[in-house]
């Protein structure tokens, strides 16, 4: 079905939810992409500056996302679209997935930085707490959760993104104007 | 010649303490001995704000000292590079190449004092020269000396500068990479230290 008039059939989300969705969109997929491409260099000064510049960006989604959830506890979204119910259960269900990774992302890398003994100092000046104590063998356990779970936030970013395309594009519900900053 | 007996025994006793008193090694201490379980070296830099910390796993000393006169003591120090561990595989693979301590051609850095002087109850100055793989710098070493049991503990802490050393050379650097500060902090137990 075709909204003729998208201004008033599409509701849009809160200037604020599309600030923080289209930022944090920004620095998952750019936190990503570094993490791919740091572990690929053998040990040199690019590679601890990419490192570093990883954590930085990881410790800073981390507090984004605390933040956007606060927002998102209380500022309810606009109503769903129409939509078949195994979408919209797909949907919610891969946006709660997709919460649970943004945390769950950059905790374990935090906790796989600290058990290697290697604190992470955001942006170089500020010394954040080990919140797990330096231990190499749990180091060697930790780390490729670290990884498993980015591969699997990115997979599901993937699956977001071409729903979501989907959507706009071939069913036509005008559903990216929704997120769409701008005037309606 | 002929000479009396006490112009004889009175003349070799001059002449003894003249020796004594232009040949110092008659005063120098007894050596100590370093008692390896609780002595450590350790390091720590910073790579980008994130404090990286090492430790010397195998190191000599030669030290004698006299509390009560420090200026006849000397101190000298041994350490293996290839000891250093760091808590991290990929520092410890790292760490021996030529561009940092370059274990293959300087198996040992070592540490030779020129002159000790008293500097407060149970403090020390121990001034001397400092070679880090091939280059030698002029060091002077604060040292606290606490006594317990038969041992003595010496500990202190200085800053040299790791690129005096060319440790992190090329690419290395960079000091917003790899700070050229390094902090060493030692402890050293030391057995046959006469009393403070």
């Amino acid at each position: 079905m075709r909204s003729a008039d998208t201004s008033s059939a599409t509701a849009r989300y809160h200037p604020v939810s599309m600030a923080l969705h289209w930022l944090l969109a920004l620095m998952i997929l750019g936190a990503l992409g570094v993490g791919l491409y740091m572990v690929s260099l053998p040990f040199s000064p690019t590679r601890l500056k990419l490192i570093n510049w990883h954590k930085w960006l990881g410790m800073t989604i981390l507090v984004l996302s605390a933040a956007r959830l606060l927002w998102r506890l209380t500022h309810r979204p606009p109503a769903d679209l129409p939509m078949p119910a195994w979408q919209r259960a797909a949907a919610h269900g891969a946006h709660a997935a997709l919460y649970g990774l943004f945390f769950a992302v950059p905790l374990v890398g935090w906790a796989y930085s600290s058990a290697a003994g290697f604190p992470v100092v955001w942006f170089g000046v500020l010394p954040l707490p080990d919140w797990v104590q330096p231990n190499r063998e749990l180091a060697e356990a930790i780390k490729p959760w670290h990884g498993w779970l980015a591969y699997t936030l990115a997979a599901v970013v993937a699956v977001h993104v071409a729903a979501a395309l989907k959507h706009h594009f071939i069913d036509r519900d005008g559903l990216l104007d929704r997120m769409r900053p701008g005037r309606a | 010649m002929n000479l009396r007996p006490r112009t004889l025994y009175s003349l070799t006793l001059a002449a003894a303490l003249l020796a004594a008193a232009v040949d110092p090694i008659h005063a120098q201490p007894q050596p100590a001995t370093l008692v390896a379980a609780g002595s450590e070296i350790v390091f720590t830099t910073r790579q980008m704000g994130v404090p990286v910390e090492g430790k010397f796993g195998s190191f000599s000393a030669q030290i004698a000292l006299d509390p009560k006169k420090p200026e006849t003591g000397s101190v000298a120090f041994r350490i293996d590079t290839g000891s250093a561990r760091f808590g991290s595989a990929e520092l410890d693979a790292e760490v021996p190449k030529p561009t940092w301590l370059s274990v293959a051609r300087f198996p040992q850095a070592s540490f030779q004092s020129s002159a000790i002087k008293a500097a407060g109850p149970g403090k020390f100055e121990v001034a001397g020269k400092l070679t880090i793989k091939g280059s030698v710098r002029d060091l002077v070493v604060p040292v606290q000396v606490a006594q317990a049991a038969g041992n003595s503990t010496a500990s202190g802490s200085f800053t040299i500068k790791r690129l005096d050393f060319k440790v992190g050379e090329a690419e290395w650097a960079d000091t917003s990479m790899l700070a050229n500060d390094v902090q060493v902090r030692f402890k050293l137990v030391l057995t046959g230290i006469a009393p403070l």
